[in-house]
């Protein structure tokens, strides 16, 4: 106990204020322990993460290729890690006292990071009983948080680790209101509670979205919005209060503005579900109408249209390697929209919003990268990896503590059987935190979920 | 040589219809037939007639016939993709453009996708582009366990997409077909059942109208399938429904029957094997999204194939059709995973081309380079099941095909977002 609160109070002041999201800093209007009376103190950051570390040994990876998360690709290169942290990359490294892996023909690339998945919030089995990712009863719910829905249990997240080697991720909350809630951030570590997944200190993110699904699922209700402009005038009638409601002096707690007063206050990260051109860029104006950033759109099939508008406004596009066509505003996606986004210095993102696509990150980064090279776009295989890894980790505002294999970063690592890039290739070890929780070699070495025990397929490799 | 086949592609393109067959022969290259054996490497193929003539190293083929240097390049069968909705669907959420179920027609059996198929959808135009040539389109039950008669078609830029119209009836016996049914798996049996019996009646001559319920153009619609003259294509993920299927198909032994999705076959797969019953499978699926798949593997296939099943991959549950060659490539990664069951290179290909043609009734037609099939073949500018690459020619019976479709124009008009002289809509 002392321990884990050592560790939360630590990285807390490494982070400093803007990362931890207080109640007070998100805008409560005052210190919930302070309300008087007879009632008894409640904590200043509620759910706060219990996650802690797994031990690990001390370990040296050896004469892998390394790609580094920040685009850097060293070859015949030793990896070091220990007491959770990355500690060094190079060659002549001293391994004494390290655990050896033979990296010998190898690959290793920082644990992969996927911005934008439904596990646990819409978890598997996919029954109604389980369907928790969207408060469709109002357009804006910045109330809900999607902590409050994640079974811990989905066997997705074994999966995920598995195939894919994602050792964090953030879940969101569904794309059927405008505002759809906070999102939380997880370390893909196994637990009985969703507060022993929470990646701590990795700041709040909100759900917002934009096009079709707002409208569709308002408008067949009979209520607003049943347009695109009833979805802008919605939103900004709800950023006007917001503001009102932050400046406030005698206000009352009140949890949807809590949340909407954090953005504002530029302390939670808007993740905003967007898929045409025209309508990000009226985001951005909406978000500078309205005093808040945008921190990444999501499925934006169009970004490669506006380029450059979204290096201008620094917003990261989080996007599949090549979907389109499922639905209307879809359908001009094209498979080489993160590479005309690189060319454009833009932010890419590569994410899965699947629980299928998310144990195949690095073939949809591969995917981007080809399509880029047969238009004469030249993308590093270094740099394809940076777009699971640390920028995904940038825009999720946790790149100061995991995304790539600097020293002192923490040791999320995978070991691939063979290039990432590769169809071919497979996590063989996946560390998080320096604790080896995945070895295909190591039949015990896999998580199984609750859900999983005496029934069919237990244990196997999936 | 890349750029050369490359540049030759976009030329065709310009070249205005109508698309004729060509002799086609290509030297030098890496060649998967599809038959189930791995690549030949320095391998030349010989199209003539709009048929595949011969294939394998040391050919001589005539001096008279134009040849391609493949060097550098593999070469493949047309792809196969079965199940799909493919021709069917503009945009699957625009309920305007997709024709994919008939959720409330008063016919089900009867259903025929023939006339529905849209030869200039886009998503045909980009699977063509991917390499799939050939397709077994269903339409997906709805409003009753029965789906309607499915056909196989090529992707080919042409009027007549109709390989074999009424090639097979599609049901669901699923978790899926039980809510249809009437809420209950024992509901889905008798449906089946019931029209089983109505067919036979009415191919006997004995059917009136009065106190049945299928309709007549279903019952009619029935009557290959009792006969056996027409395919069965029936949906179960569940061990214990695979098993209802086995048992099914010794009660009424004229049933032609293929098995679509079999999540858990893998568990069945000794009885499956002797059944003879031939698999388009889940590949992929590792997880338990319904309670009728709780021992999803991505090794499925793999067992399945070791014990002697014949295994096609499934196309309908994959998000793209074109992620074909991704899902064969994965299951030939699982040969390198402890306990996992994988594909050989050459089996792997196969469940994307030769499998399903088999499985299909099609076997040596499609998907596969062998003499007297037809000439389908994809030129791929590497290793045609890795994830970085991609087709450079397309041929359908002899016919090279357009590779553009609305992405690559799009692709094109956004090369660079320079609007200094005109707007972006100038640009085409």
């Amino acid at each position: 106990m002392v321990t884990r609160l050592t560790l939360t109070a630590m990285v807390a002041l490494a982070l400093g204020a803007c990362t931890t999201a207080t109640a007070e800093e998100a805008g409560a209007p005052k210190s919930a322990s302070a309300t008087s009376g007879n009632l008894p103190d409640t904590p200043d950051v509620p759910y706060p993460s219990t996650y802690r570390a797994y031990p690990g040994a001390p370990t040296a990876v050896v004469g892998a290729t390394v790609f580094d998360g920040t685009g850097r690709q060293f070859d015949g290169t030793t990896v070091l890690f220990r007491d959770g942290k990355v500690e060094a990359i190079g060659t002549g490294l001293d391994t004494a006292g390290y655990t050896l892996i033979d990296g010998t023909g190898k690959f290793v690339t920082p644990g992969i990071i996927d911005i934008h998945s439904h596990l646990g919030d819409y978890p598997s089995p996919s029954v109604t009983a389980h369907s928790d990712g969207n408060e469709s009863t109002s357009p804006t719910t910045p109330d809900v948080w999607a902590e409050h829905s994640v079974w811990p249990q989905d066997p997705g997240f074994s999966r995920a680790l598995a195939n894919g080697g994602v050792t964090s991720l953030q879940i969101l909350p569904g794309s059927a209101n405008l505002m759809g809630g906070r999102s939380v951030t997880l370390k893909n570590v196994p637990a009985r509670t969703v507060q022993g997944m929470k990646f701590p200190g990795a700041p709040y993110g909100f759900k917002m979205a934009c096009g079709e699904n707002p409208k569709r699922v308002y408008g067949r209700k009979g209520r607003k919005p049943s347009t695109r402009m009833g979805n802008f005038a919605v939103n900004r009638q709800t950023w006007l209060d917001a503001r009102a409601y932050a400046e406030d002096a005698d206000r009352d707690r009140d949890l949807e503005n809590e949340t909407l007063v954090g953005v504002l206050k530029g302390e939670i990260l808007v993740h905003n579900h967007c898929y045409r051109a025209d309508e990000m860029a009226l985001v951005m104006d909406m978000a500078k109408e309205m005093g808040y950033r945008v921190t990444a759109f999501h499925h934006a099939v169009e970004s490669y249209k506006i380029g450059d508008l979204l290096r201008e406004n620094d917003v990261c596009s989080a996007i599949w390697a090549d979907w389109y066509g499922f639905k209307m505003e879809s359908y001009d996606g094209i498979p080489e929209n993160a590479a005309l986004l690189h060319q454009a210095g833009a932010c890419v993102v590569i994410h899965s919003d699947s629980d299928q696509v998310i144990q195949r990150l690095n073939q949809a980064a591969a995917k981007a990268q080809a399509a880029g090279t047969r238009m004469g776009i030249d993308i590093t295989d270094a740099q394809a990896i940076g777009w699971i890894t640390l920028n995904a980790a940038k825009a999720m505002g946790i790149a100061d503590m995991t995304g790539s294999l600097e020293p002192g970063k923490m040791a999320d690592v995978v070991l691939w059987n063979g290039d990432p890039l590769s169809v071919y290739s497979r996590p063989e070890k996946v560390w998080i935190d320096g604790a080896l929780l995945f070895d295909a070699l190591d039949p015990k070495r896999r998580p199984v979920a609750d859900f999983e025990l005496g029934q069919p397929g237990e244990g196997d490799v999936k | 040589m890349r750029m050369l086949l490359t540049l030759a592609a976009s030329a065709i393109v310009l070249i205005a219809s109508p698309l004729a067959a060509q002799d086609v022969v290509i030297t030098n290259a890496t060649i998967g037939t599809g038959d189930g054996s791995e690549p030949i490497e320095g391998a030349t193929v010989i199209i003539r007639g709009g048929k595949v003539v011969a294939v394998g190293q040391e050919l001589r083929p005539d001096p008279s016939l134009p040849v391609l240097d493949g060097t550098g390049t593999w070469v493949t069968p047309g792809l196969v993709a079965a199940v799909t909705n493919l021709g069917l669907v503009d945009v699957r959420a625009v309920s305007e453009s997709n024709d994919a179920a008939a959720s409330s027609s008063r016919f089900n059996a009867a259903l025929d996708v023939t006339p529905a198929i849209n030869p200039a959808s886009q998503h045909m135009l980009v699977s063509r582009g991917e390499g799939v040539t050939r397709a077994v389109v269903m339409s997906d039950p709805s409003g009753a366990i029965f789906g309607g008669q499915g056909a196989i078609i090529d992707t080919g830029a042409d009027p007549d997409p109709i390989t074999r119209s009424k090639a097979f009836q599609y049901v669901t016996l699923a978790e899926r077909g039980a809510r249809i049914a009437g809420g209950s798996r024992t509901a889905s049996h008798v449906e089946l059942r019931n029209a089983l019996r109505e067919a036979s009646d009415f191919a006997a001559g004995r059917w009136s109208g009065d106190g049945n319920l299928l309709t007549r153009a279903d019952a009619e619609a029935l009557v290959p399938i009792v006969s056996g003259r027409q395919k069965l294509l029936i949906h179960v993920d569940r061990a214990s429904d695979i098993r209802a299927v086995i048992a099914l198909s010794k009660e009424f032994g004229a049933l032609d029957i293929v098995l679509v999705g079999a999540t858990e076959g893998w568990t069945v797969a000794a009885e499956l094997a002797q059944s003879r019953i031939p698999v388009i499978a889940e590949s992929l699926q590792d997880l338990p999204e319904r309670f009728e798949q709780l021992a999803a593997t991505q090794s499925n296939i793999g067992r399945m194939q070791a014990a002697g099943v014949t295994v096609a991959l499934n196309a309908d549950t994959i998000r793209n059709i074109h992620h074909l060659t991704q899902h064969a490539g994965n299951l030939v990664a699982l040969t390198r995973v402890p306990r996992a069951t994988g594909l050989s290179w050459g089996e792997a290909l196969a469940t994307i081309t030769s499998r399903p043609a088999e499985a299909m009734g099609m076997g040596g037609k499609i998907g596969v380079l062998a003499p007297g099939a037809m000439g389908d073949l994809v030129v791929w500018d590497g290793d045609p099941l890795e994830v970085s690459s991609t087709p450079v020619r397309v041929y359908i019976e002899g016919v090279e095909q357009p590779l553009d479709n609305h992405q690559t124009r799009l692709r094109e008009r956004y090369r660079d977002l320079d609007e200094s002289d005109l707007p972006k809509a100038y640009d085409w």
